[in-house]
């Protein structure tokens, strides 16, 4: 006689078979449809499979090789060198961690934080409501750079100040959305069913109206990535970002190397290429969830 | 309609009180110190008494509420008082940047509308052909490319070809218009571009919708040409809501400025801030974002009362 499990298993290799098959009828499926964003996500895949692996596909970015300095692209050094002899591909791929760093935390930070203050902002009203929305028009009255120097002018240089400077500056956006849509979830009636059944506070905020606010928060995170990769660059690019001596995009294209552009352009090329292209990735792929979560917020 | 304004403005007060705290507090948290930057070269040492002396003459270790309440009093009554660094005053300053920091605003906004939604309502005209995909491209790359590389790329394109170089002096336009032109106009590109593309997906968005509407079937049911149903009756209904992104476009440009500024070494507002925050200027870079701010809420606040008069549903109460 067969135990439990083991007549049972046909079955469950049938589920596991027919989830992964899912999973991939689903891939084919926003490929097919999406390919933009599809191809958005390829290019972030590249960026990540290329922080990673930094130390394996490249050489040490902080090495001069004086004698070598200020070369275009050759088969030695794939994008040349600088003014300093640094290997510019080993520069872009440690940069790459940076950017990616910077993106992906800061924005998990501004946004979590932003939509947890738009939440408890809408669902408790009144005073709570208009204290919190003062605070959030003061952090929007002033424009998203100048905000982040002076935050970071107060934390002093680092890597995760940058993360937290950028990540504060992403909450206003993440505030709105998510309050503006948990406004009307409040009052829907789902929502007063489980208040009459006698859930407590949290329980109605976490598990009946958070789960609507989902598709309008991810979007909006993921268009926040774009931005806060472009932010940590331009705060690189004025020298008030992560320290000048980890590699960045933006501190490769700053001030310290400029008068060496114009004998060696590739200097300015390659750094302003791995932004856009890492944005773009990032644009397309945060278009493409929008239309296929939420096809109303087209245009935001 | 003048309750409205007025519940705005106090608003806006109230805004503009916030904004003052938090800059005043972010400044006094800062490690570095003003003292230091005025007194510290390299390998110079100075008696601590000397940097009291310093900090008691610049009212640095007065009490933080009443550093506050003088800051408060003083932006109120329009005495903005001088640059902790070098003495000079703050509203001249401020005055002779202002005018460099609006006109490239003016500029770049411009230049964002004038390709923003041209684009925008052939995206939505041609959608969904090759016209469609070649512009959202082009459009959405201006949201991706920063604008600090388009600049540098300006920069490096025209001295490499052209053996041109951006005018490092400012010159007024009241002196020589066409060369004041030039000389905003490669700035005002390099961030228009960025402001484009919201408005252009604004308008295309807005412009898809507008064409479902049905007084657009009855406009082309009547036989009225093409061009006239798009122009005369689709656009001026689309255009609408962009409106409103124009509004937070501002601050946009406004942030764009500082880096614009920079590059291009345009003596504005934004790069005065920037070399203040730099030296720990407390009180040019508190006045400074204050203005800022009141300026981004003002103009938040007048694209509001234009969309009511250009739509007359929309009422203020």
């Amino acid at each position: 006689m067969a135990t439990r499990e083991e007549r049972l298993e046909p079955l469950a290799r049938r589920t596991r078979a027919t989830l992964s098959a899912r999973l991939l009828k689903g891939l084919t499926n926003f490929i097919v449809r999406k390919p933009l964003g599809a191809f958005g996500a390829a290019i972030i895949l590249a960026m990540v499979f290329m922080a990673l692996a930094a130390p394996w596909i490249s050489g040490d970015p902080n090495k001069w090789h004086i004698s070598d300095a200020m070369y275009g692209p050759s088969l030695k050094y794939w994008l040349g060198t600088n003014d300093l002899g640094q290997d510019m591909w080993a520069m872009i791929v440690r940069g790459a961690r940076v950017s990616l760093y910077v993106g992906f935390l800061s924005v998990a930070l501004g946004s979590c934080t932003g939509g947890i203050i738009g939440l408890v902002s809408a669902y408790y009203g009144g005073k709570v409501d208009i204290s919190i929305q003062r605070l959030m028009d003061a952090l929007m009255s002033i424009p998203t750079l100048i905000l982040a120097l002076a935050i970071m002018a107060a934390l002093g240089q680092s890597l995760n100040n940058v993360v937290l400077a950028i990540g504060i500056v992403q909450i206003p956006r993440a505030n709105r959305i998510v309050r503006s849509q948990a406004l009307s979830v409040k009052e829907s009636e789902f929502a007063l069913a489980a208040r009459s059944i006698g859930a407590g506070d949290m329980r109605i905020m976490l598990y009946h109206i958070l789960p609507q606010c989902m598709a309008p928060w991810l979007i909006i995170a993921s268009a926040g990535l774009g931005t806060a990769i472009i932010s940590e660059a331009s705060l690189s690019f004025l020298g008030m970002g992560v320290p000048p001596t980890v590699p960045t995009w933006g501190g490769m294209l700053s001030t310290r190397g400029r008068e060496f552009f114009i004998d060696n352009p590739w200097m300015a090329i390659w750094p302003g290429v791995a932004i856009s292209l890492a944005v773009y990735g990032f644009n397309l792929f945060g278009d493409a969830l929008r239309d296929v979560l939420d096809p109303r917020l087209r245009g935001l | 309609m003048t309750e409205y304004i007025l519940r705005r403005l106090l608003l806006g007060v109230l805004t503009a009180f916030l904004v003052s705290i938090l800059v005043f507090t972010l400044l006094r948290i800062a490690p570095g110190d003003v003292v230091d930057a005025i007194l510290g070269g390299e390998g110079e040492v100075y008696s601590d008494e000397v940097r009291e002396a310093l900090r008691e003459q610049l009212g640095l270790n007065r009490p933080l509420p009443i550093q506050y309440f003088t800051f408060m009093r003083d932006f109120v009554t329009l005495q903005w008082g001088e640059s902790l660094r070098n003495n000079t005053e703050i509203w001249p300053q401020i005055q002779k940047k202002l005018p460099i920091t609006l006109e490239l605003s003016v500029m770049t906004l411009l230049i964002s509308i004038v390709m923003g939604i041209p684009i925008g309502t052939l995206m939505a005209l041609y959608r969904d052909t090759w016209v469609d995909y070649l512009l959202r491209v082009f459009s959405l790359a201006g949201l991706s490319i920063p604008n600090f590389w388009t600049a540098t790329m300006i920069i490096l394109g025209g001295a490499f070809f052209l053996n041109w170089s951006p005018r490092l002096e400012y010159i007024s336009p009241f002196e020589d218009p066409r060369a004041n032109f030039v000389m905003f106009f490669w700035p005002a590109l390099a961030a228009g571009w960025v402001g484009q593309a919201t408005q252009a997906r604004m308008m295309r968005s807005t412009m898809l919708e507008v064409l479902r509407q049905d007084y657009i079937r009855t406009a082309h049911a009547k036989g009225l040409r093409y061009y006239v149903v798009v122009y005369r009756h689709a656009l001026k209904n689309a255009l609408l809501p962009v409106i409103t992104i124009i509004g937070i476009t501002v601050a946009l440009i406004l942030g764009g400025t500082v880096i614009i500024e920079t590059i291009f070494q345009l003596p504005g507002l934004s790069r005065y801030l920037v070399q203040s925050l730099q030296n720990w200027d407390y009180t040019v870079v508190q006045t400074v974002v204050l203005f800022l701010s009141i300026w981004i809420v003002l103009s938040n606040l007048v694209v509001d009362l234009a969309y009511g008069w250009l739509d007359p549903r929309i009422r203020y109460d």
